[in-house]
């Protein structure tokens, strides 16, 4: 940001705050950061959804679903972002958190950078999750959490089939490529506020 | 009076109380479980366990009242029933009491597939 020499913020800048509010106000954005994700940073915002929604007075089943998919998209960020060296440094181990809500759904997107490599596995294990029904999720989940050990970064691999099962919803996904190492992944998670 | 010692960690925002105390009856973990390290929170834990399946009472009742846990508490939680398990495999008697919110169909249905999982019988106890 560039003061003048009166004080005042250079115009351009205040203009560029204002768009910006204006357009998160048109996707009705409620809460969006970026950077790193670490527990605290997760505690706080889910206490603060919970805040809203209680406020909101939100059905209690909406409440715990939001609630589920903010906890297990937040420990996928901080757990899985990539950390980078050298020129992709910007994007080492941060991400991007955003809900957003309409009459009809709640949608909670997350982003982070992850080395291109990754990209097949995800994908196919995306696909994979998307293709079963409600009794196929099921066994997969209890098979994931009989045989799949915790990693070191304390993650299960359930994280996803909790989030579909929850949810009911597809898991809405794109990589982007950001360089020719790494690709931004994004997931975004609609949950129904009528059922 | 029981030799072993009580374990008895206070919840906080992210994670349980836990009540494992045998002079006052009481086997619990209750409230919510995210905690940030899932091994370091529950390692206390299932040493506890452990060590009382070495020399447990005729029966024990042992009970879930969780309101919310995350996948990372489902694998632990998996580990627990499965020392309960080999318990019984040891000829002793054992009984999850699973508590869940009436109206946390959820939470109910994740009680009923842990029964599904493990040779441990279950009560699902549902409370308002």
């Amino acid at each position: 940001m560039m003061d003048d020499p009166n004080g005042n913020p250079e115009k351009g800048f205040l203009e560029f705050v204002y768009d910006f509010y204006a357009s998160m106000k048109a996707h009705e954005i409620k809460l969006v950061y970026e950077g790193k994700v670490t527990h605290q940073i997760t505690k706080a915002f889910i206490a603060l959804a919970e805040a809203q929604m209680e406020e909101n007075e939100e059905a209690s089943r909406v409440q715990r679903t939001v609630f589920h998919v903010m906890v297990e998209c937040l420990q996928n960020i901080s757990r899985h972002a990539d950390e980078f060296e050298t020129e992709e440094s910007a994007y080492s181990g941060r991400g991007i958190f955003m809900v957003s809500n309409t009459d009809q759904a709640y949608c909670i997107t997350t982003g982070n950078a992850i080395v291109n490599e990754k990209i097949p596995g995800l994908g196919e294990m995306l696909e994979e999750i998307n293709a079963l029904d409600e009794g196929e999720l099921k066994n997969l989940y209890m098979k994931q959490m009989r045989e799949g050990r915790l990693s070191d970064k304390g993650g299960a691999g359930l994280g996803f089939i909790d989030i579909r099962r929850k949810t009911g919803e597809r898991l809405d996904y794109h990589f982007l490529p950001v360089s020719d190492k790494i690709s931004f992944f994004l997931l975004t998670t609609l949950i129904p506020r009528s059922s | 009076m029981f030799d072993m010692e009580a374990l008895i960690i206070k919840g906080t925002e992210d994670s349980p109380t836990i009540t494992l105390d045998l002079n006052a009856d009481i086997m619990e973990l209750a409230g919510r479980s995210l905690p940030e390290d899932v091994n370091t929170f529950y390692e206390p834990v299932l040493s506890w366990i452990e060590e009382y399946a070495r020399n447990p009472l005729p029966s024990t009742v042992f009970n879930f009242k969780l309101t919310y846990f995350n996948t990372a508490s489902s694998k632990v939680i998996l580990d627990i029933l499965t020392q309960f398990e080999e318990m019984i495999e040891d000829g002793h008697k054992v009984l999850v009491r699973w508590h869940y919110p009436a109206e946390d169909e959820d939470m109910m249905e994740a009680g009923e597939e842990y029964a599904e999982m493990v040779e441990v019988p279950f009560e699902m106890v549902s409370y308002s």
